[in-house]
């Protein structure tokens, strides 16, 4: 043992008896694979940046920030140049609309049944239903897709957006342009309505983790001072879980925006900018997705400068959320991975 | 609180809270009591809205699957022609475990490593780093790696094929692995460590034969968990894979491989009976797949796992 001519600050601190003789080698050889395998997943992470980029420069470069505002996208058949006119507005509005619709009706009911797990649910309902939203999560998102389109939209969708385009559609506005019809059956909302559900289990996973952190003993605390149960919940618990929330929101919002499959069978393929939420539409992955296969190499390279840009907004959205939930501890479970 | 019944205070300080007797309620105390039962349940209805999806979703895959699957569907391929029904996925079930097989290969390995250096070494900034950025990989557009991968080596190096697709996917699952490991191997109890060092085993020993086997059941679950996923991904494996009419065994053939989601996705698009048939058949058998491996994983994880408080 060396221990004792070993400067405690020397010392390694997980294997503080770790000596020096000739069979330690290996364990120089042990930290570097082990730190090596740690820079191989940050160097695909950026090689995926900056091949990515590369392959979308060309139109970049030519379209600039039309790009991003443009709302003509006409697909030119040159294989070395850019000819066409390339202007991503219709899929960043598809995307961001349907998105955002999807957290309106997910989060309330994500928060509420995450309250109802966390607080209020006796255990053996509690545990199953955890378990139950959680399996939710592990379905396919092809099976939303398929599911979507044949079942839901033509036996619920479609009553739901008949009835909202003949009452909020011919009410006042805002809702008379945002429910205007003729309804199409695809369209923004059903592919919105359709995303919520996917993004449901994420965002209750991360609201039931963040609310059971909440204090025990100020929660008895405020039984003791005769609060009831819902006072409880809106003073104590959900008081101090903002940040987690948003975190979560965030988290789901990020999965909303680059789903792809669910949504390119739901939104209609439609590049007009449609301003009713029923009318046909396009997003950014579904437009990818769809458009591939019988590109040519010109119009393969405006689908990159798409991919970067859903890369780098969904990117944005998740720091922002990781920065958010780490501060309360990291959340496992696998609805959130 | 409301104070028409005050006892005043004998030496005329400020007011305080009204004095009650503990059995008398609050004048308010009805209506906030309604607001609480209701409240409760409202927020158990959310519940039920929150399942009713997952019900539905099972229910229809049930049955509209079992009427599409039969013997031939796991023998045979599917007809050339949308509108002709019978005829099976078995290329899709065979390319989606072998792409997936391909893929485990790969980020497995590479995973349970990098969760290994996060556990074993993972203190100063280039491990927060690490930590960091595979928790944001983590949310990575499926599409956009599909898209990596076809600008990195699809389109000019190899074509489509089996080995493109299941490096996408190993892409998709290396995060999940990583997190998923670190989180078990975290809870290997020090003493275990301890007690191994105390034996004179060296730092890479103590992992090898004490840290990993006791947290064994924990990554494979995880590694399960990643599978699973990978499984039902479409979006990447269509710009990797991109799909094939017969199975197809080689690694990396340059044409293309068949995958169980985008068969779906492609029966599902057609209007023709049957094709959706087959549709809802592979939906059955992608389903019960990814759910078969996430109950086996939440099992293993249930039975012997590594827990705060020791090994059970």
């Amino acid at each position: 043992m060396t221990v004792v001519d070993t400067p405690t600050s020397e010392r390694d601190p997980v294997n503080p008896f770790k000596s020096t003789e000739r069979g330690g080698k290996v364990d120089p050889i042990f930290r570097w694979v082990l730190r090596s395998s740690g820079v191989l997943v940050l160097a695909i992470l950026a090689l995926m940046v900056l091949r990515t980029t590369w392959a979308a420069w060309p139109v970049f470069a030519s379209e600039g920030l039309d790009f991003f505002t443009g709302t003509l996208w006409s697909v030119g058949p040159s294989r070395s140049e850019v000819t066409g006119t390339y202007g991503a507005w219709p899929f960043i509005y598809g995307t961001l609309v349907s998105s955002a619709l999807a957290i309106i009706i997910a989060l309330p009911l994500a928060i509420c049944t995450a309250l109802y797990l966390t607080q209020l649910a006796p255990p053996r309902i509690a545990r199953p239903g955890s378990y139950l939203v959680e399996m939710l999560a592990s379905v396919p998102s092809i099976i939303f897709g398929l599911w979507g389109l044949l079942w839901f939209l033509p036996n619920v969708l479609r009553p739901v957006m008949n009835f909202l385009e003949d009452t909020l559609g011919q009410s006042f506005p805002p809702f008379s342009i945002l429910f205007e019809g003729p309804v199409f059956g695809v369209s923004y909302f059903a592919a919105g309505v359709v995303l919520a559900i996917m993004i449901l289990p994420i965002i209750t996973a991360i609201c039931r983790e963040v609310f059971m952190l909440a204090p025990e003993g100020e929660k008895q605390a405020a039984y003791g001072l005769g609060a009831t149960r819902w006072e409880v919940i809106r003073k104590v618990v959900l008081a101090r879980s903002v940040p987690g929330v948003v975190g979560g929101t965030m988290l789901g919002l990020g999965r909303a925006l680059g789903e792809t499959v669910a949504v390119a069978m739901l939104i209609g393929a439609s590049q007009r900018v449609g301003t009713s939420l029923l009318f046909p539409g396009d997003s950014m992955a579904a437009v990818i997705f769809n458009t591939f296969a019988d590109g040519a190499p010109e119009a393969i390279w405006a689908l990159f400068a798409i991919g970067v840009t859903l890369f780098f907004i969904t990117m944005i959205v998740n720091i922002l959320a990781r920065l958010l939930v780490w501060r309360i501890g990291r959340i496992t479970g696998d609805a959130t991975v | 609180m409301t104070d028409t019944t005050t006892a005043t205070k004998p030496d005329g300080g400020p007011a305080g809270p009204t004095r009650r007797p503990l059995s008398e309620k609050t004048p308010n105390a009805k209506r906030r009591e309604t607001i609480d039962r209701a409240v409760s349940i409202a927020l158990a209805a959310a519940l039920a809205v929150a399942i009713i999806p997952l019900l539905l979703i099972v229910w229809q895959v049930l049955v509209k699957g079992f009427q599409a699957i039969n013997l031939e569907f796991f023998t045979e391929v599917e007809p050339l022609s949308y509108r002709a029904s019978g005829g099976g996925y078995v290329h899709g079930l065979i390319g989606t475990l072998y792409m997936v097989g391909l893929a485990a290969l790969m980020s497995v390995p590479l995973g349970v490593i990098t969760a290994l250096y996060l556990v074993e070494y993972g203190k100063g900034r280039f491990a927060a780093a690490v930590r960091f950025f595979t928790d944001v990989m983590t949310g990575i557009p499926s599409i956009f790696v599909g898209l990596f991968v076809y600008a990195l080596l699809v389109q000019p190096y190899f074509g489509f094929g089996t080995l493109m697709g299941g490096i996408a996917l190993a892409i998709l699952m290396l995060p999940i692995v990583v997190r998923s490991s670190e989180e078990i191997l975290k809870l290997v109890p020090t003493e275990l460590r301890e007690n191994s060092y105390a034996l004179g085993a060296r730092h890479w020993q103590t992992v090898f034969k004490v840290v990993l086997p006791a947290a064994l059941p924990g990554v494979a679950t995880g590694c399960m968990l990643a599978v699973a996923r990978a499984a039902g991904e479409t979006a990447p494996i269509i710009l990797t894979a991109f799909g094939a009419r017969q199975i197809t065994l080689a690694l990396q053939d340059g044409t293309g491989q068949a995958a169980l989601p985008m068969l779906i996705y492609r029966g599902a698009s057609q209007p023709f009976p049957g094709g959706i048939e087959r549709a809802w058949g592979g939906a059955l058998l992608l389903i019960g797949l990814v759910l078969i491996l996430t109950i086996l994983a939440r099992f293993i994880a249930s039975k012997s796992r590594v827990t705060p408080g020791g090994i059970s």
